[in-house]
């Protein structure tokens, strides 16, 4: 028995040795792979085989981006004419179901306005360096192109908020902030070109978060909420879990990206496409198919003839703004340029869920509402954005679409979006009927309204700068925009509930042209049902009180 | 002619009746239920039940209908106006001044003219009707991008509805009916037993003792 015992616990010794000697290297392994995993999906992309910091043309004391740009175009032949090709760099769009010519250098918004007239403030979120006007048109030598922006992946690169593009470089001005509001730093610009690959979240992000001049402010679903988000903040982009990168869903060609919001796939009716086909769509569908609930059940039936009229998006992104950052949903320009003693002023009155209290008023920009998971407005939506751009005439009795679409039930490609609807109030020409331009930045001149808080100076300056007529004389008129949402796609568990919209006064009340049980209690239908309901309740009472009284009416019938 | 106790309604008759009853008060309460009128259940909950017992109550008529045209049953909802007006009038005026009721149930006539008309009518009319608009609703993925979809869903489903509020009227005629004449008990007992009085014709009388003695009650 005892020998038996030994021969046993001998064997489960060596047994154990042997699973740690072939069990080290596999942890080890494993150890690489989450490693890897740590890194953001780029549709399935790695990356590359070369380390940037053995290549000889990036061991230089750089002293500006430019000189980056042409160290980078030694090898990347290509990359700067497929960069102004794309609109990050032109931001202009031709729209060619439309007819309009978009893009940031055209359109009017309701935030600060408009980009003509405030270069270096705008144009320092343009993917390259010193675009300085407008009218001229981007920068045309090919080392003018930002690649670091994109490409930094050691997380120090950042551009000026108020110079054209330029990252922060010596000497630098004290107080100098970065288009994050960061407080600007010099950093080693060689580290950052030998540390390139492909663009993570916080690459997008330094623009595309801050959009509006702040956090969050322009598109409620895209904030620094992002960056390392929870799975409830984005299922795809959650850090612990498929963390993907922006590029992960806009697949990128020739540095040419799909997601416009000028001209948006309102209805993907392709779905993944053939086996192994890539699809350079950023839709839903292009990942999850046409027939999206897979489980066999008649919910999931249900659910899937929803995507032949709804968007993904309205049931799956139940608010925008999550994860702590809220968004500008009002923004009233005509209140600005109150002072206190002669001076600009703020007044901060919303507290934002992490405890910062964010401007309600300011006197450079006027009055604000903020929101944090905040519920979409719902509309029929084509995908075509038409734009009412500062040379169309406007009706001031009215609010104002700065952007619009078209959609119905009968229009097979329009499905119900949700959207940030923004409210705003701002100036145009009482006289021409128009949307104005104004300067806001410029502190060198006595006519930026941040500077010296007088829109007579301020319009008129933005006017002639952009060469439109101007009568001289401006108003306010109230506005809406229309931001599509898609990002913030919430985990399954917390997609709407049918009765969401499926009940009184749901989201979807204001929406007409599809037909919703349960959305509108007591319809004609439902009314003249009843109605024969009470008359047969009613008849019924009648025959029996008429028995009653006679009261022979209970005598039996044999 | 001489009155017997039959057994008139067969066990598949009142299984059909009872099943039948129990779902289309289970589709009436979901009904409600998804158009809004109450809030009593979750809208996903009310489609599942409203849905699964439409699927139920399509097979049980299936099934039904086998029935009544293997069996020769549906002759007892061949319209007549042999005695209608009679039992019309004996329910406008005649139940007031105590009278009889003027019908008598025969074997091959258990319902009185006026009971299988209207039976008649809610078995062309508007259980196809329900039926069909129900089908259509329910395959709605499968025609939804033809044009004009969305105009048509919401005609079906004013169909739909309208003919659920139809159908509901109809049962509350059908139950108070029952009140009127025998006692209430007296008019559901024959639907749970299957056994009622009807009057045979010697003849009748004759086979049902002689071949089917298990249907006819000996003479107390």
């Amino acid at each position: 028995m005892r020998t038996m015992t030994l021969t046993r616990m001998l064997r489960l010794v060596t047994g154990l040795m042997l699973l740690v000697l072939v069990g080290l290297p596999a942890s080890a392994e494993t150890l690489g792979v989450t490693t890897s995993r740590s890194d953001q999906a780029h549709a399935g992309r790695s990356g590359g085989t070369a380390d940037h910091s053995k290549f000889e043309v990036l061991q230089k004391d750089f002293k500006s981006g430019p000189e980056v740009t042409a160290a980078c175009l030694t090898c990347h032949t290509e990359a700067s004419r497929q960069v102004m090709d794309s609109i990050h760099w032109t931001w202009k769009f031709e729209h060619g179901k439309t007819g309009q010519t978009l893009g940031k250098s055209r359109v009017m918004n309701s935030f600060c306005g408009n980009v003509a007239a405030n270069e270096p403030r705008c144009t320092s979120c343009h993917a390259g360096y010193g675009w300085t006007k407008m009218s001229e048109g981007p920068p045309k030598a090919a080392d003018r192109v930002d690649c670091m922006v994109c490409h930094d992946r050691s997380g120090t690169y950042s551009k000026l908020e108020d110079n054209a593009g330029h990252p922060p470089l010596s000497p630098l001005a004290p107080g100098s902030k970065t288009i994050t509001g960061a407080m600007a730093s010099l950093f080693d610009i060689a580290k950052a070109a030998q540390s390139v690959g492909l663009p993570g979240r916080e690459n997008c992000g330094q623009c595309h978060f801050y959009g509006g001049g702040g956090d969050n402010v322009k598109h409620g679903d895209l904030s620094s909420a992002l960056v390392a988000p929870t799975k409830a903040v984005d299922v795809h982009m959650a850090k612990e879990g498929l963390n993907f990168a922006c590029s992960n869903c806009h697949v990128s060609r020739h540095h040419q990206w799909p997601g416009s919001r000028y001209d948006v796939q309102a209805k993907d009716e392709i779905g993944t496409g053939k086996p192994g086909e890539r699809r350079d769509v950023a839709t839903c569908e292009s990942c999850h198919g046409i027939v999206p609930h897979k489980a066999v059940t008649l919910k999931a039936t249900k659910l899937n003839d929803h995507v032949e009229r709804v968007a993904c998006q309205s049931c799956h992104i139940p608010s925008f703004a999550r994860g702590g950052v809220a968004t500008k949903t009002k923004w009233d320009l005509s209140t600005a340029g109150q002072l206190k003693d002669g001076k600009p002023f703020h007044v901060d009155d919303f507290i934002q869920s992490d405890g910062q209290r964010l401007h309600t008023y300011l006197s450079t920009k006027g009055t604000f509402e903020w929101g944090e998971n905040v519920k979409p407005h719902y509309a029929w939506f084509d995908g075509q954005m038409r734009y009412t751009l500062a040379d169309q005439k406007i009706d001031p009795s009215r609010t104002v679409e700065l952007n619009s679409f078209k959609g119905s039930g009968n229009d097979p490609r329009s499905r119900i979006w949700p959207f940030k609807r923004m409210q705003g109030r701002q100036a145009y020409d009482t006289k021409l009927l128009n949307l104005v331009h104004n300067q806001v930045f410029g502190p060198e001149t006595d006519t930026a309204f941040w500077t010296n808080f007088d829109y007579t100076k301020s319009i008129k300056a933005a006017m002639d700068y952009v060469g439109q007529p101007y009568s001289g004389e401006f108003g306010f008129v109230d506005t809406y925009m229309y931001w599509p949402i898609t990002h913030m796609v919430a985990p399954k568990g917390d997609a709407l509930a049918c009765n969401e919209c499926h009940g009184k006064a749901g989201r979807l009340a204001g929406v007409t042209g599809v037909y919703l049980p349960g959305a509108h209690p007591m319809s004609l239908a439902d009314i003249l049902g009843l109605l024969l309901l009470f008359a047969t309740a009613g008849g019924v009472l009648v025959h029996t009180g008429l028995r009653f009284v006679t009261s022979r009416g209970g005598q039996r019938h044999d | 002619m001489t009155e017997r106790v039959v057994r008139i309604y067969p066990l598949f008759e009142r299984f059909w009746h009872w099943a039948q009853a129990a779902l289309v008060l289970l589709l009436l309460f979901t009904g409600f239920g998804l158009r809004g009128l109450h809030g009593l259940l979750r809208f996903d909950v009310a489609v599942a039940l409203h849905t699964t017992a439409a699927v139920l109550l399509i097979i049980l008529w299936i099934f039904a209908i086998f029935w009544h045209l293997t069996t020769g049953t549906w002759r007892h909802y061949v319209p007549t106006t042999d005695g209608l007006f009679k039992v019309a009038r004996f329910y406008a005026y005649g139940i007031f001044k105590g009278e009889r009721h003027p019908y008598r149930k025969a074997y091959w006539r258990k319902h009185n003219p006026l009971q299988a008309l209207s039976y008649l009518g809610l078995k062309l009319v508007l259980f196809p009707t329900i039926w069909l608009t129900g089908l259509a609703y329910l395959t709605y993925g499968a025609w939804d991008s033809r044009p004009g979809a969305p105009s048509v869903l919401e005609i079906v489903a004013t169909v739909h509805v309208l003919t659920a509020y139809a159908i509901a009227a109809f049962i509350i005629i059908h139950v108070y009916l029952l009140t009127t004449g025998h006692s209430f008990a007296e008019h559901v007992r024959p639907m749970i037993t299957g056994y009622d009085k009807v009057e045979l014709t010697p003849a009748e009388e004759a086979y049902l003792e002689a071949d089917e003695p298990g249907r006819i009650r000996s003479r107390p």
